[in-house]
């Protein structure tokens, strides 16, 4: 338990999605609309909950938070303009910062992790670099062999189709996409934030600003 | 019109026939396309689930190059891009937010280019000049239009349509000749950027969209994001292999529906490359200019 850790927390996440979590008076709309609900440990008004609750820690650990496909219906439809998606997006960067993330979403991280590094590299999604390294990650956490090959038969098609591409293209400024990820992610580069590497919450000189983008 | 074109990476990747669709049906009715010079990519869902300035500053690099480049208008036809350049071009109205992103992604940001989707695009064309445009009405097409998550959300940031109950795409393809279906899954969303990540999710979300549109009477799906299509198309025969469906839907883009109708073929529309194309019954039945046959 990390009550005082979860003080912080509430105001910083309530900050970065533009919400008073206490104005959820736990109607359970978000839910009910939510595509994912069944995939879910907690469901999204029960994760609202626990940070009404102070139990930041507890969402933290969620694999509801990585389950969401951001649709957004939840926020959608809050008769209480509840971001809730925001305050899931909040939850899930804070959640891989101080390295939180449950094991069992550590699929959907290591693709969104590699999606990032792609970026930062390419300035554009390089989609064969992508995949190799997505699986590849896997593959070293899972040891499932099985998940290398899965969709293999795909390639050929894509190939058919003059879908997939072997050269790809970069942007011409990459040197601008690297500092632009360096001001926003001063403390925290997705390759360097291992789960279940616990680490302390970094407030950043940005964090400020960072939240003020947010509103 | 001058438009700012923001392919974004996905038109420039696997999607790119939805790239080749949109330039054949916008070329066919005098629209040109010009590209934004040097973007980047938005960060897409990484970026907002990972880091939310990221999130911020990668589409509001685009949006300043735009700027630059002069547009007065930004096309972007992923909605996921789209709302990230519209979410930017919101919080730019804070002139202190302004200038820090502006120094973030070092280039001046004014947020004044106005952000379409390619529905917004077609209605700025206007009903009209689509339905003197027509050569081949759409008379056998019965569509389910499909909207999924971010041509509606967030309500405040996109202001586009009726956010539960959506009428634009169905109104233009009436305009077209083609019916349409009531459906219950027109804003439900397919998994989007999950197709890897949780292939599982994206199959059970896929099933309940393209089963109900089949119940409803649908002959195809019309969609107007990448992601969608392929989840809906690329996806289609895992679906039937998961849960032992018939389904042979076939799912188009908006443009390619357009252009069907402008007289194009499957082929100049990219259609061929699609991975589900369901032969015709008839050449009565058969929606113009699909080329059908193909697998």
């Amino acid at each position: 338990m990390e009550p005082s850790g979860a003080i912080t927390h509430s105001a910083r996440i309530e900050s970065l999605a533009g919400s008073t979590i206490a104005n959820c008076y736990q109607c359970g709309k978000c839910t009910a609309g939510c595509p994912v609900a069944s995939r879910m440990d907690l469901v999204p008004n029960q994760l609202i909950r626990l940070l009404q609750l102070g139990r930041d820690d507890l969402a933290l650990n969620t694999a509801s938070i990585w389950a969401c496909v951001s649709c957004l219906t939840c926020s959608a439809r809050c008769p209480k303009q509840v971001d809730c998606a925001a305050v899931l997006d909040a939850l899930r960067e804070f959640s891989l910062r101080e390295g939180k993330v449950s094991p069992a979403a550590r699929t959907v991280v290591a693709f969104q992790r590699a999606f990032l590094d792609n970026i930062k590299r390419n300035g554009r999604l390089n989609e064969l670099e992508l995949i190799a390294r997505f699986k590849l990650d896997v593959l070293l956490r899972t040891r499932q062999l099985a998940f290398l090959f899965k969709d293999a038969g795909l390639a050929p098609q894509l190939m058919s189709r003059k879908k997939l591409h072997l050269v790809s293209e970069r942007a011409r400024d990459l040197e601008v996409v690297g500092r632009i990820y360096a001001r926003c992610a001063p403390s925290f580069h997705p390759s360097d934030c291992k789960e279940g590497n616990r680490r302390e919450p970094q407030p950043s000189p940005a964090e400020a600003s960072v939240e003020a983008v947010a509103k | 019109m001058n438009i700012g074109y923001y392919p974004g990476c996905a038109l420039h990747g696997s999607s790119n026939d939805y790239d080749q669709s949109l330039k054949a049906c916008l070329g066919a009715l005098g629209v040109s396309l010009q590209e934004v010079k040097d973007w980047i990519c938005c960060g897409a869902t990484a970026a907002h689930s990972l880091n939310h300035k990221l999130a911020m500053a990668l589409p509001a690099r685009n949006l300043a190059l735009a700027e630059r480049d002069g547009f007065k208008q930004v096309f972007a036809p992923c909605p996921l891009c789209s709302m990230q350049l519209l979410k930017v071009r919101q919080a730019v109205a804070d002139d202190g937010l302004r200038q820090e992103l502006s120094q973030i992604v070092e280039a001046e940001l004014r947020g004044d280019a106005e952000v379409l989707n390619l529905i917004q695009l077609f209605q700025n064309i206007g009903e009209e000049r689509l339905k003197t445009a027509v050569q081949q009405p759409l008379e056998s097409m019965t569509a389910a239009c499909y909207y999924g998550c971010l041509l509606l959300r967030p309500p405040d940031v996109v202001k586009f349509d009726d956010c539960e109950q959506p009428k634009s795409m169905e109104t233009l393809l009436a305009a077209l000749g083609a019916k349409t279906v009531e459906w219950s899954y027109q804003t439900e969303c397919c998994g989007a950027g999950m197709t890897m990540a949780s292939e599982d999710t994206v199959l059970e979300l896929a099933s309940k969209i393209l089963t109900n549109a089949v119940e409803h009477g649908a002959n195809c799906v019309v969609v107007a994001c990448p992601m969608c299509h392929v989840n809906l198309d690329m996806k289609q025969a895992a679906v039937e292999r998961k849960y032992g469906k018939q389904l042979n839907l076939a799912v188009y883009y908006l443009s390619d529906v357009v252009g069907l109708a402008l007289g194009l073929s499957g082929e100049q529309l990219g259609i061929d490359r699609h991975f589900v194309t369901p032969a015709p019954t008839s050449a009565k039945t058969a929606v113009a200019g699909d080329p059908g046959a193909k697998h």
